[in-house]
C-alpha cells in the first residue's frame, strides 16, 4: 500500500518535468530491483487514481524490473543474482554477496510534441 | 514525441532522511538494529526478554512502529527500557522521517543500543532504509519453514535472523534446517538464532552476539 506514496512522488516529479518542458507528458519510463515491494498493479492503480484532472492524466507507466547484482567471494566474478540459481555464474560457487538493490527510479519521461 | 531523461530516485525524500538518521547514530557512536517480521512472531516479547536479560551489561533504547495503540512501548517500558511509540496511521512500514522525529526524543547519550521494531510486514519495511546500522528479521515457526523462499527480500539483506517460538517445534511442521539452507541460499553472512521469548531458550547466544556487537 506504499504504492500511493511512490505514485504521488512520481507524480510531483513529473508534473514539475512538465512544467519545466512545457509539454504534455505522455508516457514515463521507471525501474526498481527485484527485491523491492512494488507490486505494477497496484502501482498503476494508484498512480491512475491521483493523476486525474492533473497534467499527468493518462500517462502511462512503463515499469521494468532490475536484477540485483551479486559478488562472487571464491572468484570474485560480478553476475547477475537468479534466485531460482543462486550461484556463481562463472565458479558456480554459492559464496557471494548481495549488491545493493537497484533503487526505484523515474528513468525517462515521453512528452507531446504539440 | 519527445524523451528526456530524469534519474530521479523516487523514494529520495526517505533516503535523505535515512542519510541523516546513520549520520547521527554515527556521531553518536550508537548502533541501531531494524527489526523486520510478520505480525505475531514475537519481535516486542523478544525485545522485553533481551532487555531483561542485558540489564547492567547494554542499556537498550526501543522506538515501536505500530499501526494503532502504545501497546508496545507500554511492554517496553515495563521491561525497563526507554521506548517512543510511533502510530503509522494505517501505513505499512516505518519511514526514515518518523524515526528521525523519534531518535530526538529517545535519551541518545544514556543508550548503548537502539533497536527499531518496525510494523508488523514481511514485505514493505525491507523497501524503506531507516539509517540503521543493520536489519535482523524475525521469523516463528508456525509461520511456516517456506517463508525465506517466499519472501526472500528482507531474508537477503538482514545479518541476524531469530527463528522465534521453538519451543513449538513439535507441534508444528516448520523444518528447521530447510529454512536455514533457504536463507544460506540467499545470504551466507546471517548469523541464525533459534530461540523462544518465552521460555529464553538460545537468548545466550543472542545476547552475546549484542555485546560484540556493542564492544560490551
Amino acid at each position: 500500500m506504499h504504492e500511493l506514496m511512490v505514485a504521488q512522488s512520481l507524480l510531483t516529479s513529473i508534473t514539475a518535468e512538465a512544467e519545466k518542458q512545457n509539454a504534455k507528458p505522455l508516457a514515463a519510463g521507471i525501474s526498481c530491483g527485484i527485491f523491492n515491494a512494488i507490486n505494477d498493479d497496484t502501482l498503476l492503480f494508484a498512480f491512475e487514481a491521483i493523476a486525474k484532472g492533473t497534467i499527468c492524466e493518462g500517462v502511462k507507466l512503463n515499469i521494468s524490473h532490475k536484477p540485483v547484482q551479486a559478488r562472487c567471494k571464491n572468484c570474485q566474478n560480478i553476475f547477475e543474482f537468479d534466485i531460482a540459481s543462486p550461484r556463481c555464474k562463472n565458479c558456480h560457487s554459492d559464496d557471494f554477496e548481495l549488491m545493493p538493490d537497484p533503487p526505484l527510479l523515474l528513468e525517462e519521461i515521453e512528452f507531446d510534441t504539440e | 514525441m519527445y524523451k528526456v531523461k530524469v534519474g530521479k530516485k523516487i523514494l529520495s525524500a526517505n533516503e535523505e532522511y535515512a542519510a541523516l538518521n546513520s549520520q547521527f547514530l554515527t556521531e553518536h557512536k550508537k548502533l541501531c538494529l531494524n527489526m523486520i517480521s510478520s505480525p505475531g512472531s514475537g519481535k516486542t516479547a523478544i525485545l522485553a526478554r533481551t532487555i531483561t536479560e542485558l540489564k547492567g551489561k547494554i542499556r537498550i533504547g526501543v522506538i515501536e512502529g505500530d499501526i494503532q495503540t502504545e501497546i508496545d512501548a507500554e511492554r517496553i517500558r515495563a521491561a525497563g527500557a526507554a521506548a517512543v511509540q510511533i502510530n503509522t496511521d494505517g501505513a505499512c512500514h516505518l519511514s526514515a522521517l518518523q524515526v528521525n522525529s523519534a531518535l530526538k526524543k529517545l535519551p541518545v547519550e544514556e543508550l548503548d543500543l537502539i533497536f527499531i521494531e518496525n510494523v508488523g510486514n514481511l514485505v514493505c519495511p525491507s523497501t524503506f532504509e531507516l539509517g540503521e546500522t543493520a536489519k535482523v528479521a524475525v521469523l516463528s515457526v508456525p509461520e511456516g519453514d517456506d517463508k525465506p523462499a517466499k519472501y526472500p527480500a528482507i531474508f537477503a539483506r538482514a545479518k541476524a535472523l531469530l527463528i522465534n517460538k521453538v519451543d513449538l517445534l513439535e507441534a508444528v511442521d516448520f523444518d528447521i534446517e530447510r529454512a536455514k539452507a533457504d536463507v544460506m541460499k540467499l545470504n551466507r553472512d546471517i548469523k541464525i538464532f533459534p530461540v523462544s521469548a518465552k521460555t529464553g531458550q538460545g537468548f545466550g547466544d543472542w545476547c552475546n552476539w549484542l555485546l560484540e556487537l556493542t564492544g560490551k
